[in-house]
């Protein structure tokens, strides 16, 4: 059970700034939860091993909204989201690291939701399927996912949009071999495929203003 | 909510059909405003937003997570089981298992119908298939659930297994339930084959085995269970709410008016979701034991274990054929297995070779065993895809014999009705001969061909990539009513529409399509028709979506409550307009006068509909007539290009000529046509459920890593999808017939009959794997 989450400062591999949580224990923003095993370190002190399921404080910072609440340091950041702040809208499809149902943008890079413990995206700016709406209206590869129909049960769909989006804002004219290698980590059991490509192509347009973006309103 | 307000206005806008007069049934529309047409999906909006909220989505106050233990051997017998520990684990709230009888009842896995010897209990103390269901927890997140479950001791006294159904009825072998591992032998016989075999010049006979194929729809089977007192309501993802309500009271024996069900939104089920399950049940024990609501959804694990499969399949086929093309005689054996209880082993896998071809003499045997694994379900056209790939390929075989195309061939043994039914029945409509015609010339099927060349095994390209056309037909044995199906639409006094319904939507746009429906009896927009659907609370009775049966049963259902609103509006706007119901017509909220322009009002302006508030419309659906069979008919052609040192398969196009009657949307309809292709792939070239037959009998590819599907780089970059619309009043009021198990069944035969035409190899066994497309390409080469 003995679970040594040690400070990982700086850039990780893909641009996410990697912070365990002990780093913000070490700047004293923690609130040491009644379960805790944890003594309160003072600063720069050697990490200490919290278990597993010791509860801790936890600041995320989702779709531009700051979220505290105290976590055990093994959960995953698709728990957090969805059972814990209950932005549903990402979804579990195998918690493996094996279909893309829960990626999200992790400082604007997808990422699996599942593979990656909420204690690392301390300090990160995570964006969900929420956090593409533009108000109440769908953002554009939203909306062009609704004009293609680029989903049938819709359960991978939040998961393929993310990948779309999260190519688009790091390449925003990709050629139709780096869509589709863009969205090969989000299976459909569905085989919608064909429509999330054409969608993805349109996407490229709405985002870029050469298409005409119209709908999507409530 | 979702529609392009800019699209809609280029809807050409016509007044509403006149209803039938008393006593008529509706007539085919003429022409349609929304009905056919591309329109994006109702509930898009939600779906693409992140508001729809689906069954594992679901957070009620003060809700535990559930976890099932599964068996982790092939067959074994509890001898201990021992939870104390796990009962004071931190956060654990309630453990249940067979050591604790007021939690543990009967199960049975054919709900609805009388339990066989097989059945036996949520918790069985003889567990025949890994994973089967051993003990369950509820705590109050699900780390701490599975934590609990780690904390479980279970003693086991391991079985000898019997996995390999080819195994399973040789002497000696384990038997899963004490009484011979037979399940049933199914016989049956047109004409007389032996005379058939030598009446043709050409005799072949060829083995064929398909692997066990797994549905794994990206949500995980499960639910959220929640008692007030007496009363359970479950949140599951199902296909069929009203089927998990009978078969969730059957096994707690509560009455069905204490137990709703509530589907919504769903991840997909694909034949998998169509029952409940047993993680159904148990959610509701737990959430009674605790006293609070509890999450149960599976794992992924669990899913490739536990819900269901596409069976594996052992056919022999013998078939007869003279020079001209006429197929003489057909003979069919089938051995399969439906896994650990009865769950129809070999259900329908004959059905291609009994009805798609005319033939007279036909011979069919199909044996049913048990084995140590994870129970079938209905699987997308359950047994069709399995029986295509025998009888598909082996037609191709055949033309090849005769020396003719296998276009032609198929042609030349159209069947004028559906010889497998008593009396030889006509279909309603059958587009089988356009869909092989018209999807050969859209696809290029000669062209292809001639450039693929002949003889295969020399196919075009160059050097070590060669390429091959291939083509497969099919039909579905359903697809047309499956009765009773009861819709209400309401109209509100302001003249908006609310559309109830039981159907799910399982993700073919049933809600946009019978939304679609009412609106185009309507007059009005689809999207400002407010749809309920899917509660057993709440919607009215239905069967499950599934067999292609929801657009025909629940279309024509729709409309005739439609009809029953228009009706009662048309009089009550008659009395305000002085005018006789009949020179009245609907259109964009208004009612008009046909034959007086200056006569119209606006429904919401009706004094007499404010009045009652409500226009309450009901339709129901009858069986389809007797005497004409409803079903689908499909062509699929595609290119192949088969790396010949690497054993890979590209898919560099596909064409699926169907025909489903009416298309009721096209933007879903092709959607559909290309899913069911690219499902079709994955059975044709990578999905193969792996068991270690010879060590543990445990499953060994349980996850989407080891267990391939389709990826967006596997789908051809080209993908056409051809209706073949043929309108008929005696397919039902709509004229649409199923769509979405046709779209899948000859998509894998297809795929082999261009492999051969490319390499010349022939694969009898799925999945064409690079590693035995290489070992056949080198025996080929061993041969000259």
């Amino acid at each position: 059970m003995a679970n040594e989450l040690k400070d990982r400062q700086g850039k990780a591999a893909g641009g996410i700034t990697r912070r365990g949580f002990l780093t913000s224990m070490g700047i004293g923003a923690l609130a040491v939860g009644a379960a805790a095993e944890l003594p309160a370190a003072p600063p720069e002190a050697e990490p200490t091993v919290a278990g597993a399921d010791a509860m801790t404080r936890l600041t995320l910072l989702v779709n531009g909204r700051q979220c505290t609440l105290l976590a055990e340091p093994r959960w995953t950041l698709l728990h957090v989201l969805r059972e814990q702040i209950g932005l549903t809208g990402t979804k579990t499809g195998c918690e493996r690291g094996e279909c893309g149902a829960c990626t999200v943008l992790i400082d604007n890079v997808p990422r699996y939701a599942c593979l990656t413990l909420a204690m690392e995206c301390e300090g990160s700016e995570i964006v969900t399927l929420e956090g593409l709406m533009e108000g109440e209206n769908l953002g554009p590869v939203q909306q062009a996912f609704l004009e293609h129909d680029a989903f049938q049960c819709g359960y991978c769909t939040p998961g393929q949009i993310m990948a779309v989006e999260g190519l688009l804002r790091k390449n925003p004219a990709p050629t139709p071999d780096q869509i589709r290698r863009g969205v090969s980590g989000n299976l459909c059991r569905c085989g919608a495929y064909t429509h999330i490509l054409q969608a993805a192509g349109h996407a490229v347009e709405l985002k870029t203003g050469k298409g005409v973006k119209d709908g999507g309103k409530p | 909510m979702a529609a392009n307000p800019d699209k809609q206005k280029k809807v050409e806008a016509f007044p509403a059909p006149d209803p039938p007069r008393a006593g008529e049934t509706a007539k085919l529309w003429e022409k349609t405003r929304f009905v056919g047409k591309p329109l994006p999906r109702v509930d898009a909006y939600e779906r693409l937003s992140g508001s729809a909220v689906y069954p594992a989505d679901v957070r009620l106050p003060n809700m535990l997570y559930g976890a099932i233990l599964g068996s982790p051997h092939a067959n074994a017998r509890i001898k201990r089981l021992d939870m104390t520990r796990a009962e004071k684990m931190p956060g654990v709230r309630a453990v249940i298992g067979g050591t604790v009888p007021e939690a543990n009842p009967a199960w049975n896995y054919r709900q609805g119908r009388p339990a066989r010897e097989a059945a036996g209990k949520v918790f069985d103390s003889h567990c025949r298939f890994e994973g089967d269901a051993v003990a369950a927890v509820a705590a109050e997140n699900p780390y701490q659930a599975q934590d609990a479950l780690r904390a479980i001791v279970v003693e086991y006294e391991v079985l000898p297994f019997v996995t390999d159904e080819r195994k399973a009825l040789q002497p000696g072998a384990p038997l899963v339930h004490g009484e011979g591992n037979l399940v049933q032998t199914d016989r049956y016989q047109r004409g007389d084959v032996e005379k058939g075999f030598a009446e043709a010049d050409v005799v072949l006979q060829e083995t064929y085995r398909s692997a066990c194929e797994l549905h794994t729809p990206m949500e995980p089977h499960g639910c959220v269970a929640n008692w007030e007192r007496d009363r359970l309501t479950l949140w599951e993802s199902t296909q069929g709410v009203f089927a998990v309500q009978s078969g969730v009271a059957e096994n707690l024996g509560l009455p069905l008016a204490k137990v709703r069900v509530i589907g919504g939104y769903m991840g997909g089920g694909f034949g998998s979701k169509l029952q409940a399950g047993k993680y159904s049940v148990i959610a509701a024990l737990l959430a009674r034991r605790a006293g609070r609501p509890v999450k149960l959804i599976l794992p992924r694990e669990q899913t490739y274990l536990t819900v269901g499969n596409r069976p594996p399949c052992n056919m022999r086929l013998k078939a007869g054929v003279r020079k001209d093309g006429t197929l003489t005689a057909l003979d069919f054996s089938v051995l399969g297995t439906g896994g650990a209880y009865p769950a129809g082993g070999t259900s329908l896998v004959d059905w291609q070779v009994r009805d798609l071809y005319s033939c007279p003499n036909v011979r069919i045997e199909t044996t049913d065993v048990y084995v140590n694994a994870g129970p079938a379900r209905p699987f997308r056209a359950p047994g069709h895809p399995q029986g295509s790939w025998a009888l598909e390929q082996m037609m191709d075989a055949l033309a090849k014999a005769i020396r003719m195309d296998p276009v032609e061939f198929r042609l030349k043994n159209v069947p004028s009705g559906s010889q497998a039914r008593e009396g030889t029945p006509p279909y309603a409509t059958t587009g089988l001969k356009q869909c092989l015609e018209e999807g050969a010339r859209a696809f290029g099927w000669k062209e292809a061909r001639q450039k693929t060349g002949a003889p295969p095994g020399k196919a075009s390209g160059e050097g070590h990539l060669r390429r091959g056309v291939g083509m497969a037909s099919g039909l579905w044995v359903a697809g047309g009513a499956m009765p009773p199906s009861t819709v209400i639409v309401k109209m509100f006094s302001d003249g908006s529409v609310n559309l109830n319904m039981g159907a799910s939507d399982i993700g073919t746009g049933t809600k946009t399509i019978m939304a679609a429906v009412a609106a185009e009896e309507l007059g009005m927009a689809p999207e400002s028709i407010q749809i309920e659907h899917a509660d057993t609370g709440t919607t009215q009775y239905t069967r499950p979506s599934g067999g292609s049966k929801t657009v025909p049963t629940e279309s024509p259902a729709v409309r005739a409550a439609a009809i029953h609103v228009k009706e009662q509006l048309l009089s009550i706007a008659a009395e305000a307009l002085k005018a006789d119901t009949a020179d009245l017509a609907l259109m964009d909220g208004r009612v008009l006068s046909k034959s007086d322009d200056s006569k119209s009002v606006k429904i919401a302006d009706l004094a007499g509909l404010k009045q009652r508030g409500v226009i309450v419309g009901i339709g129901s659906r009858a069986p389809d007539p007797p005497g004409k069979v409803v079903n689908p008919f499909a062509a699929q052609f595609c290119e192949v290009e088969v790396n010949v040192l690497t054993g890979e398969v590209r898919i560099l196009r596909f064409l699926g000529a169907h025909d489903s009657g009416r298309v009721m949307n096209r933007l879903t309809y092709d959607n559909q046509v290309f899913g069911g292709i690219t499902m079709g792939i994955g059975f044709a070239l990578t999905e193969c459920r792996i068991l270690d037959a010879s060590q543990t009998g445990k499953l060994l590819n349980r996850n989407w890593h080891d267990y391939k599907l389709p990826t967006v780089l596997d789908v051809p970059a080209e993908m056409v999808s051809l209706p073949i619309e043929i309108l008929s009043p005696e397919v039902n009021t709509t004229g649409a017939k199923g769509l979405g198990e046709p779209v899948t069944i000859p998509t894998a035969a297809a795929v082999a009959n261009a492999v051969y035409d490319a390499t010349g190899v022939r694969i009898t066994e799925s999945p064409i794997s690079p590693m035995q497309l290489c070992k056949l390409l080198s025996e080929q080469l061993k041969e000259g």
